[in-house]
């Protein structure tokens, strides 16, 4: 296999790695903080992808513009939904916070169905199809703004727990939840905001999506699981890690499909993933609890 | 001592059977003696394969009134869309004979025709096959599984002989391929094939450096590309569906990669209005050796009159296979429906197997099923798209234009 063509499949799976970073940071986020597992976050994302779909088609937006209404209203979709329902749910047992949240994802999945089939959508944007050559090597415009929006979205999420009152605020209650409490801090309304912030990555990495792949509502259960691959690989409750994550599954999947085949793109990242649980049960850069 | 008991255990049994079957006589008759033919359609109308199975659809849609006019045989069709999913397809197919169905057709997917052949066989009621290749579909002795479209293996056969016919009109002598195929039933059957009859053919003069196997349904074929590219072989080869064959035109523009052409030896997704709509130009020059319908067929000019009425916006050139097929498989239950004047199933399975029928759609001899229940002697063309519209390049009898290979922009990777 030439230089250049490996090269170039490693930047293509770094680039797309840290789109599913993105992802995996909502998911990681709202663990880190919570304490509960989203397992409706791939369809949560599925609904952005939708969203960007909608907005292309109806105003042509672009899905790089489109990402500030939608984050917006992802916020108070996420926002409502933790402090209207999950907070619900917090003291009670971890299977039926996982009943709820499957349940979620069920009717959003079947929410989409109904709303728009099971056709695939997408959106076509003048430089989808154009590429930099760096050399020999063939970098994939929209992958690569893609995954600066995510660079620059994890920034801005890093920047916001650790220097402002409300970050510091959800990252105490992440590692004190009794002491917060005592101090007076509003637990209930922290952990809306950090489901808020958890889907405001959600609808980032979802409209960036839609210019590399088509969505269809079955796509949903499919994300939520790579989501969990990484956050498992990167270390469940770790914003590094998740990025860190995104982009280990990305460089293996384009290096299985390159040596191995591309159908064992899938069985390497799961390959990976059970490496981590033996090697190091915490993640990659997990905190031993 | 029976007699003095009155009724006993014995003679009610016996009395309640006779009565039960006297009672389901008549509706068998009537079934029988039907004078409506319902057909179960059942396509993907949704999913992976959706864009094909509407396209499909097209074809039976038209159907009842071409046939009332042709044969004058009264047609109910009972459409079922399987979601391009296997298990989905043995469900729908199970339901339709449930509410009624005599006779099923479809499915244009291998998988799909395979599982519904099981149920079809199962219960008794004859599936006439649309659009599906593995051979193995009708392999297995059934009875009431029939088929109106080549074998994988024909397809190939047809499919490769028409690539040697492209080289030797167009001068060009390419000498390595890399094989690109969808991962499924009808991908590994068109594998087998390929590389089962390319040894044979050495006036071909290319060899496959690479094959490359990837899911149908896969979101994204950057690294496939990028391993397709990175063999530098001269053309691609490619065995796809549509939404695959779209992303994989869409990712060697990205990729900058600019092989002699994409020829496809037998396989849907290049020549469908959707490849079109999606890529514009850049549909351009790809080439698929399919079977096809022949333009110039009376029955191609009266279901064209219809198409054009159901669908006014649409133009039949971009559903000739898939409209020509399906409206052939509905001619032949029809036909057959006519000849036995029943439907019952067994009597319109012994009539579809004595089908000959001349005046056809597509490319080929007559529709005459062999024992195995495969019609044999389905013709072939050379399609490529020129000025965004399938054109028959090859055979020259049947071209209304000149093949061009390579495509323009071609640059040795």
């Amino acid at each position: 296999m030439p230089f250049e063509f490996v090269v170039g499949g490693v930047v293509a799976g770094i680039l797309t790695g840290l789109v599913y970073g993105l992802m995996a940071l909502g998911l990681s986020v709202i663990f880190g903080v919570v304490r509960i597992v989203n397992f409706a976050h791939g369809e949560l994302m599925t609904v952005a992808m939708y969203a960007a779909a909608l907005l292309f088609a109806r105003f042509e937006l672009d899905p790089f513009l489109a990402v500030l209404p939608v984050a917006a209203a992802f916020f108070v979709l996420g926002y409502a939904l933790q402090a209207g329902l999950i907070n619900r749910f917090i003291t009670r047992p971890e299977h039926s916070q996982f009943m709820l949240l499957v349940a979620i994802g069920l009717i959003v999945v079947n929410a989409l169905l109904m709303a728009f089939g099971p056709d695939a959508r997408g959106v076509q944007v003048d430089y989808q199809l154009e590429s930099f050559e760096l050399g020999d090597i063939v970098v994939d415009k929209a992958r690569l703004y893609a995954a600066g929006l995510a660079v620059l979205t994890a920034l801005a999420l890093i920047g916001l727990f650790r220097f402002t009152r409300t970050g510091k605020a959800i990252r105490a209650c992440a590692d004190n939840h009794f002491a917060a409490r005592v101090v007076g801090l509003n637990v209930k309304r922290l952990y809306a905001i950090t489901f808020g912030l958890g889907a405001v990555c959600v609808a980032v990495a979802g409209c960036s999506l839609t210019l590399l792949f088509d969505v269809t509502p079955s796509v949903g259960p499919q994300y939520t699981l790579l989501a969990f691959v990484i956050v498992i690989v990167g270390g469940l409750g770790s914003m590094l890690g998740a990025l860190v994550g995104g982009v280990l599954i990305g460089v293996s999947e384009a290096l299985a499909g390159l040596y191995i085949s591309p159908s064992a793109k899938s069985m390497l990242s799961f390959g990976l993933l059970i490496v981590v649980l033996i090697v190091r049960p915490q993640g990659l850069f997990g905190r031993r609890r | 001592m029976a007699s003095s008991q009155g009724i006993t255990r014995r003679s009610f049994q016996t009395a309640l059977a006779a009565g039960l079957a006297s009672s389901l006589l008549p509706l068998r008759r009537a079934r029988a003696q039907a004078h409506k033919l319902k057909v179960g359609v059942i396509l993907p109308r949704s999913g992976t394969q959706g864009l094909t199975g509407q396209s499909c659809q097209k074809g039976a849609d038209l159907a009842p009134g071409v046939i009332k006019e042709l044969l004058g045989v009264e047609l109910e069709l009972m459409n079922a869309d399987f979601e391009s999913n296997v298990d989905t397809a043995r469900t729908r197919a199970e339901r339709l004979i449930q509410d009624g169905a005599h006779v099923l057709v479809g499915p244009f997917d291998s998988g799909a025709a395979a599982a519904i052949a099981q149920v079809a066989e199962q219960r008794g009621v004859p599936l006439i096959i649309n659009i599906a290749a593995a051979p193995q579909i009708t392999e297995q002795g059934y009875k009431f599984v029939f088929r109106n479209f080549q074998t994988a293996g024909e397809i190939v056969k047809n499919g490769l002989d028409l690539i040697g016919e492209l080289f030797s009109a167009t001068h060009a002598a390419p000498t390595t391929a890399v094989y690109m195929h969808v991962n499924d039933t009808f991908g590994q059957a068109m594998t087998k094939g390929i590389l089962a009859t390319l040894p044979s053919r050495s006036q071909l003069g290319f060899k496959i450096v690479d094959e490359i196997a990837y899911d149908p349904a896969a979101k994204d074929l950057s690294v496939e590309i990028s391993r397709a590219k990175a063999t530098k072989a001269d053309f691609l080869l490619l065995v796809s569906r549509l939404n695959d064959a779209i992303l994989l035109r869409r990712e060697m523009v990205k990729q900058r990669w600019n092989p002699m052409g994409i020829v496809s030896p037998g396989s849907p997704g290049m020549y469908e209005e959707q490849y079109f709509k999606s890529l514009g130009k850049l549909s351009d020059y790809s080439i698929s050796n399919v079977p096809w319908f022949n333009p110039n067929a009376n029955l191609t000019k009266i279901v064209e009159k219809a198409f054009a009425r159901q669908n006014p916006n649409d133009k039949l050139v971009f559903h000739g296979l898939n409209v020509g097929f399906t409206f052939e498989a509905i001619l032949v239950a029809a036909d057959a429906f006519k000849r036995a004047k029943t439907t019952d199933p067994k009597a319109l399975a012994d009539a579809i197997r004595q089908t000959h029928i001349t005046d056809k759609m597509t490319l080929g001899g007559p529709i005459k099923f062999n024992a195995k229940g495969q019609v044999e002697g389905i013709g072939s063309a050379c399609v490529q798209n020129l000025n965004q519209l399938p054109t028959v390049v090859l055979p020259a009898a049947a071209a209304t234009a000149r093949p061009v290979f390579p495509q323009p922009g071609y640059k040795k990777t």
